[in-house]
């Protein structure tokens, strides 16, 4: 085995990638194929769905924002060296902080409630982020284990909270009243109308672009930065960070608490953004969706950016597929992602060596 | 707004252009082809061999019998519900069937918008005057399978496993209760859920393996309310030799002989006939209320559980289902707070 050969820096993140999505969407066709509808009829629908109208764009970047979030979340845990799949419970939690100072201070103006809620919903991911961190740093319980543990105490918390606790009184659905009016985060079609330009409703709103801006964070924070630079030699090597003067025990531990406080802002897209009240099961898988947008996104906030509105614009245009074909089902939406993480995560080296040949380099033999 | 550059937009009205000519030379076919009625299953999904498949077969007789089809749609996350709602309502659905509690915030918010538009929501509580709100009285079957369990069971330990801790599933669990207390004073009654998210709806192996802890304390008859999870339970009492109690739909024929009843919540009727009465102009809003009196919820006794209920065990459960009836016999509900 040599190593996989080097290819064109374009090539190696614009074209292989692509190549990648184009095959899993090949794949993806035929299996629409052998359902009895015609690709070339889903695909239309699809991309319609998530990019032909400005509903569709609104609902795919508003799913693209809890890509982002969570996705960030992994990113950062990654260049510690460090695996989070607890972002599930990390968002949960995080979103019950967000939520409370809404339920809290509703009655008051946005501007007031508004960064309340981003503190409040970074601070409860980070502590929940904080245990297992700190049983990794200090006591070597691997983070993988812990992590996901803490999605199941995290889910079990939430469920007593709603059910118990925080329940409208006199209703079956375990969910909290509506948070006050101050509370909305503001949606983009309500910012654009004050500006002169109507959209289309949609749950688009300014959590989108505090995920943005979080990305913009992250980049200068893990590559512009001293601490950035300590996070990637304990990710890459703890003994040399030893070496260096670092402490790896306190850097895992602060990335991990950066990484809990990524994922707890996706309650601000969902929660104030979209749903106004905290609900049972609101992260709804998107911290594990987080992990495949970090891998494919090659753990850089742009890619993860890319990656984050690719997956929420399968979610959106899948769900146009599903409401438009009645032989595709949102099993078929689930195939089909599932494809485009196999192809670009874990074949992704397969057209790697053609791809070498054809630019003239020695490929892996 | 066109974002899509002329090639594929004119493709695309082609095909449009195709279905129209596609739905005139069916035209004959459908007679009522105005009216349009839609269903909304929850993330259960529609083949959960329990409540939402239950829904969906409702919907199955409508479109059967009238010929009409009923468009559906299954969510995969909370903001699909009213994001599928609004784009019914958008293409002309004259009423729409929410399955399930948790979309209760999202008919609120799409009956507002769409004020011409039905609404009905199975299991959930909209105060509009556009909405009919359908609910199940779980307790009064719950409290007749508490009955028949304990009266079934030798060592006086009768189980429940239900699937989330969730208000829902207290009632059946509080109703069950009280039945089997009902008849056995002593009874015991052991009580486990099986998780606490969405998952929880759709574990057989975990529901097998508290079934067969409850049979290690001396359970031999166990109530599920868990949805797709059930059918591990019900395997596992039947691999022991012991007995259970299905749920929702009618599963005595899925082990004869093991099955002692099942509590069934008739929500393919419910669903039938919301959408037969908006088809006939006789659909009224407003709050529904199915029990025992209405025959929407009941015991299930047919040829598969025939031996396994004696005629002495029928004889109380029937006078305790008129003594309910009448109001004579009141069975608590398990009240949310």
């Amino acid at each position: 085995m040599s190593a996989p050969a080097k290819l064109p820096r374009w090539a190696e993140l614009g074209l292989l990638p692509l190549l990648n999505l184009l095959a899993a969407l090949v794949l993806s066709g035929v299996v629409v194929k052998i359902l009895g509808e015609s690709p070339w009829v889903a695909g239309q629908l699809m991309l319609r769905g998530a990019l032909g109208s400005q509903e569709g764009i609104g609902y795919t970047l508003y799913y693209a924002t809890n890509f982002m979030f969570t996705g960030l979340a992994v990113a950062v845990a990654y260049h510690a060296g460090l695996f989070n799949i607890g972002g599930e419970g990390q968002a949960y939690i995080g979103g019950l902080g967000s939520g409370l100072v809404a339920l809290w201070l509703g009655h008051l103006p946005f501007f007031v409630v508004g960064p309340c809620a981003v503190f409040a919903g970074a601070a409860f991911g980070a502590a929940w982020a904080l245990v297992p961190a700190w049983l990794q740093a200090r006591r070597g319980s691997h983070i993988v284990i812990t992590t996901i543990m803490f999605n199941f105490i995290a889910a079990s918390l939430m469920t007593y909270l709603l059910v118990n606790v925080l329940i409208k009184p006199g209703q079956q659905s375990p969910e909290t009243r509506e948070f006050g009016a101050g509370a909305f985060m503001p949606s983009a079609s309500d910012v654009f109308a004050k500006l002169g330009v109507t959209l289309a409703p949609s749950p688009l709103n300014l959590a989108f672009f505090l995920a943005l801006g979080a990305a913009a964070l992250v980049w200068m924070l893990v590559w512009r930065t001293r601490w950035g630079y300590a996070l990637r030699v304990v990710g890459q090597n703890q003994d040399a960070a030893v070496y260096a003067g670092i402490s790896p025990p306190r850097v895992i531990v602060q990335a991990m608490l950066l990484s809990g406080a990524l994922a707890g802002c996706l309650g601000l897209n969902e929660l104030l953004g979209a749903q106004h009240r905290i609900l049972i099961d609101f992260p709804g898988g998107a911290g594990f969706v987080g992990i495949a947008v970090a891998l494919m996104g090659r753990n850089h906030p742009f890619g993860i950016f890319l990656a984050a509105v690719l997956f929420g614009a399968l979610a959106q245009g899948g769900s146009q597929l599903a409401f438009d074909l009645p032989k595709i089902n949102r099993d078929m939406v689930v195939v089909i992602q599932g494809l485009v993480i196999l192809f670009c995560g874990a074949l992704e080296n397969v057209f790697r060596a053609p791809l070498a040949a054809v630019f003239g380099l020695k490929g892996a033999k | 707004m066109e974002f899509f550059p002329t090639p594929l937009a004119l493709a695309f009205r082609r095909l449009a252009v195709g279905a129209i000519c596609a739905t005139v030379q069916l035209a004959p076919r459908a007679v009522a082809a105005d009216f349009s009625p839609a269903i909304i299953f929850d993330m259960g999904g529609k083949f959960d061999k329990s409540f939402n498949q239950s829904a969906g077969d409702g919907a199955a007789r409508f479109k059967k019998e009238t010929g009409i089809e009923v468009r559906e749609f299954e969510v995969t996350n909370a903001a699909q519900r009213e994001q599928a709602m609004t784009r019914f309502a958008q293409r002309g659905t004259q009423i729409i069937v929410a399955i399930g509690f948790s979309q209760a915030s999202a008919v609120e918010a799409a009956a507002k918008k769409f004020p011409h538009v039905k609404f009905a929501i199975v299991d959930g509580s909209v105060d509009l005057p556009n909405v009919q709100s359908i609910n199940f009285r779980e307790h009064e079957s719950s409290f007749l399978c508490g009955m028949t369990a304990a009266m079934a069971s030798k060592t006086g330990k009768v189980g429940f496993i239900g699937g989330m801790d969730i208000p829902l599933i207290r009632k059946f669990a509080a109703g069950y209760a009280a039945g089997a207390k009902f008849v056995n004073p002593s009874a015991e009654v052991i009580q486990n859920m099986i998780g606490t998210t969405a998952a929880a709806w759709n574990d057989p192996t975990k529901g097998s393996e508290l079934a067969k802890s409850q049979i290690g304390r001396g359970v031999d008859v166990i109530f599920h309310a868990a949805g797709n999870t059930g059918g591990g339970v019900m395997q596992a009492a039947k691999d022991a030799g012991k007995l259970s109690i299905g749920c929702d739909s009618n599963q005595n024929y899925l082990h004869p002989g093991s099955v002692l009843t099942s509590a069934v919540k008739r929500v393919d009727v419910a669903v039938y006939q919301t959408i037969l009465d908006a088809k006939n102009g006789t659909w009224k809003a407003g709050p529904i209320v199915l029990g025992l009196a209405e025959q929407g919820v009941d015991y299930a006794l047919d040829e598969f559980n025939r031996k396994l209920i004696t005629p002495a065990m029928e004889a109380k459960l029937n006078q305790a289902k008129a003594d309910i009836i009448a109001g004579k016999l009141k069975v608590a509900e398990y009240k949310a707070k």
